[in-house]
């Protein structure tokens, strides 16, 4: 058995290991309720930007741009949104999982963009040609950063770099759980006319719809971006909270062994006296 | 009591204005854009601009950069890339702006430059105007 002194310097390293992952925890929550936060106000944009575009869809003029036309598909193009950070327990593996699952399984040619510097991490040891990369978004991503990621991959899509853009992301559902997902970002899928009130388009559906299609991808992208950060502050604090609760079993069950220790060590000296004085007698 | 519609910002970021007024003008793209209650159903482009509501009376400014309106049943929602109200506007930053715009715009460089150049002068020009009239 390790001696007492031994046991206790344990004690104190996991203990203060504890301490960290407990304010880890603590820190991770109140990102985690920020990330909710502007989860939630990007909310009402983006649905009146779908309806703006369901609307345009019922104008009676025929819709076609580059960004909604399907192509028959050679080039696929993976958008993969990881975090810049870890000790955020499986949130960046399992996504991760997933996407190197999807790319085996498709058959055309797949490149990458990501963002979060554990995705490119991880891709960048393998053959997978990267077409563009976005690392250090921060805690609070903004509009502006989305924006820029948009009208790169719109570009992409647009020389025919990409004939087909996913986004892989991981959804939010509660702190607790969070869910590896895939959406098909471009060609968007052509909206749905749902016959409704005559429109007054100025200054016409088309130049509308050519400045509106661009932000539809910067909104989307910027959900999932929020998407996963909320995601990945919920992991952090769940995997941050099993870390605290196995520090604490663990001193619980070092202190025992340390007493133990301890116990054994003086009943080993009064042992060892009485045998002393009983050997004088 | 003047009729009243409901005005509503909404930015990505959040949203900004939910309030009944009695009249809005607009940056739209061909020019301003005046709103009064029951409006045709319109869906129009914005540039970027001031808009001007008018609340109780009073006239108030906002700023945006760009985006969307939709107007129907009674109802306008602005779909702006950012706003901001005229008193959460941050006048000593768009100064800084738009002196970083025109020194970018004095100093020859590519096309591209130039036309960020340009709007970020534009965006700000907009905030200053939206904050400045209200003194």
């Amino acid at each position: 058995m390790a001696g007492a002194q031994d046991i206790r310097r344990r004690i104190r390293s996991v203990r203060n290991m504890e301490q960290i992952t407990k304010a880890m925890k603590m820190v991770s929550a109140a990102k985690l309720r920020k990330a909710q936060l502007k989860l939630n106000a990007a909310r009402p944009y983006a649905s009146q930007l779908q309806g703006v575009l369901e609307r345009l869809a019922q104008a009676p003029v025929d819709i076609v741009h580059p960004l909604l036309k399907e192509r028959p598909v050679q080039k696929v193009v993976y958008v993969l949104i990881t975090s810049d950070r870890g000790l955020c327990g499986g949130y960046n593996a399992n996504l991760i999982r997933k996407t190197a699952g999807l790319i085996a399984e498709t058959p055309q040619e797949v490149k990458l963009v990501t963002v979060g510097r554990k995705g490119r991490d991880f891709f960048r040891r393998g053959k997978i040609e990267f077409l563009a990369e976005f690392v250090a978004l921060g805690d609070e991503p903004s509009y502006n950063q989305a924006k820029q990621i948009a009208q790169e991959v719109i570009r992409l899509y647009e020389q025919g770099e990409a004939d087909e853009v996913y986004l892989l992301y991981t959804e939010f559902v509660t702190a607790m759980t969070q869910r590896p997902t895939q959406v098909k970002l471009l060609p968007i899928k052509q909206p749905e006319g749902k016959q409704g009130k005559q429109y007054i388009f100025e200054p016409s559906p088309e130049a509308i719809l050519t400045t509106l299609l661009p932000k539809y991808v910067e909104t989307q992208i910027f959900r999932t971006i929020l998407e996963g950060k909320a995601s990945e502050q919920g992991a952090r604090m769940t995997a941050m909270s099993s870390a605290t609760d196995n520090a604490k079993d663990m001193i619980g069950r070092l202190s025992l062994a340390m007493n133990r220790a301890r116990q054994a060590a003086i009943t080993t000296e009064i042992s060892e006296i009485v045998s002393g004085a009983a050997a004088l007698e | 009591m003047a009729a009243t519609f409901s005005l509503r910002i909404v930015s990505p970021e959040g949203n900004v204005l939910k309030e009944n007024v009695e009249f809005v003008v607009l940056p739209g793209g061909l020019g301003e854009l005046g709103i009064l209650p029951n409006h045709a159903p319109l869906i129009a482009g914005l540039d970027v601009g001031v808009i001007r509501y008018t609340l109780n009376g009073k006239t108030n400014q906002a700023a945006i950069a760009g985006g969307f309106v939709e107007v129907v049943d009674n109802a306008a929602v602005v779909l702006a890339d950012s706003a901001e109200l005229a008193e959460q506007i941050d006048v000593k930053r768009a100064v800084e702006a738009k002196e970083r715009a025109l020194k970018r715009l004095g100093s020859r460089t590519n096309e591209i430059d130039l036309q960020r150049a340009e709007y970020a002068l534009r965006r700000a020009a907009a905030r200053l105007n939206a904050a400045g009239d209200k003194k």
